[in-house]
């Protein structure tokens, strides 16, 4: 990811800032400029998701691209936020918990690296909504 | 002053490592280590966790706590000795992440490990003059220890948030006082991965020199003595030193046991003090005062005496509590913690 490009998205990164069509009410993410109900009558607003949402899927990633092999294996799942819109991102948690329809929510993490003198990636991850009981 | 703390708010990374399996390594006794030091085991950051991002979740908790609208902040200040940029703010990522931007100021500290009370003694000054409404003290930390180093048995990572304002007080701080000197007992050259430190040096003429004369100076200022207070914290680089500076300076065990969260979390270095207040108000009642004296090598002592206040019992449970984030630990071997802390180069 380029820095500019990191930048542009930084908001929506941070802090899941989407946007909502005030005419049919559906909320998107990542943000659109046109809702796809309501096309040329859309009203689009941003709106800041609640960080709250359920595991839809996933999958264990063990043979990551090159930035991402010393943090496998990770979990990467698709998470179906509470307002409606889905979106990929990695869960933290045992992999031993993970599971369809796992209640989450939104925790800050890096994201990534450019390199060690490169610019550092920040941006919504996902953990267990409950915490899980202590295994030991 | 009429300026205290609004709202406070913690984040410890679940990860943790027990000293003995640090020790295996090294070779060293881990029972007297651990009884020496008084630290059984320290919190460990994930692999994508830094000192950004538990300043950003420790400040997001100091927000939901008291329901604190982040435009109001105009001033944030991140202590740390482990900022992830030597240069590029840690502040402004916190800023955009909690939603304070644009209209605020925004600067990091460091102290060692009291850079986060001095942002506190930073923003206290920019509130109570009014050149703001509310400031955002941070100190967070994924300290760092040398392997084999003895730091290594303690050096934590954790952070914690202090809201910072004249309206609707969790705890008046009611004054402070700062002891500085230039001491060389701990520093950490530019570029350089790991600090160097003085050993035994770091004790009489670093810790109990600066911590026993800001405290004691405070409180004579103040015409109060240890009996006039409920609680008190003093920086925890190991369990040992603030339990042996209470009693130097007449402050019981039972007044050190709230706030001492050392022997199950570490040195969190800029966090350390700033946790110990965090744990203290999450059980102070209203009307309890709170004696908290900070020590950052290099070296200085930021001590506070602080009054808690009835809208302690509203906001209290708006956040997680320092013991909610201690609990449910994930312990790790050190091959692990090795990975989570970089000690591995790929």
């Amino acid at each position: 990811m380029s820095v500019p490009r990191f930048w542009r998205r930084l908001k929506n990164l941070y802090n899941l800032i989407g946007t909502q069509c005030k005419k049919c009410g559906e909320y998107h993410y990542p943000p659109r400029t046109i809702c796809p109900k309501c096309r040329r009558s859309s009203l689009i607003v941003p709106y800041k998701f609640k960080g709250l949402g359920e595991v839809l899927t996933y999958t264990i990633v063990h043979s990551a691209a090159k930035d991402y092999a010393k943090h496998t294996p990770y979990i990467l799942a698709i998470i179906r936020l509470d307002e409606g819109p889905s979106l990929t991102s990695q869960v933290i948690c045992d992999h031993a918990d993970i599971h369809i329809g796992m209640k989450v929510k939104s925790t800050f993490r890096k994201l990534g690296e450019e390199s060690e003198k490169g610019m550092i990636y920040y941006g919504t991850k996902f953990v267990p909504l409950a915490t899980p009981p202590r295994k030991d | 002053m009429n300026v205290g703390i609004v709202s406070y708010g913690a984040y410890i990374p679940r990860f943790r490592i027990k000293i003995e399996e640090i020790s295996k390594v090294w070779g060293d006794n881990a029972s007297s280590i651990a009884e020496g030091l008084m630290v059984f085991e320290k919190s460990v950051p994930d692999m994508d966790e830094d000192t950004i991002t538990i300043a950003v979740e420790a400040a997001r908790h100091a927000i939901n706590r008291a329901g604190v609208n982040p435009e109001r902040i105009e001033a944030i200040f991140t202590g740390s000795e482990s900022h992830p940029y030597a240069v590029k703010p840690t502040s402004t990522v916190v800023a955009e992440a909690i939603g304070a931007t644009p209209s605020l100021t925004a600067a990091d500290f460091q102290f060692a490990c009291k850079a986060g009370t001095a942002a506190i003694q930073a923003c206290l000054g920019m509130a109570d003059s009014g050149m703001i409404d509310l400031g955002m003290a941070i100190g967070s930390d994924v300290s760092q220890g040398a392997p084999g180093d003895a730091l290594e048995y303690t050096a934590a990572a954790g952070g914690v948030a202090y809201i910072i304002g004249k309206d609707k007080l969790v705890a008046k701080i009611e004054s402070t006082y700062s002891y500085t000197t230039d001491t060389p007992d701990f520093w950490r050259r530019e570029g350089m991965p790991y600090p160097e430190h003085g050993g035994r040096f770091t004790g009489e003429p670093a810790y109990f020199k600066h911590v026993t004369s800001a405290a004691s100076t405070l409180m004579n200022k103040m015409g109060t003595k240890p009996s006039d207070y409920n609680y008190a914290i003093f920086h925890q680089p190991n369990g040992k030193f603030p339990t042996r500076v209470a009693k130097m300076l007449g402050f019981s065990s039972e007044q050190i046991k709230p706030g001492l969260v050392v022997p199950r979390l570490g040195n969190t270095y800029s966090g350390s003090c700033m946790m110990g207040l965090a744990a203290t108000l999450d059980i102070a009642k209203p009307g309890d005062r709170i004696l908290m004296t900070a020590f950052g090598s290099g070296a200085g002592s930021d001590s506070f005496s602080i009054s808690v206040t009835d809208r302690i019992e509203e906001v209290r449970n708006g956040a997680p509590s320092v013991e909610q984030l201690l609990a449910n630990p994930i312990y790790i071997d050190y091959a692990r913690y090795a990975k989570h802390k970089g000690k591995i180069k790929l």
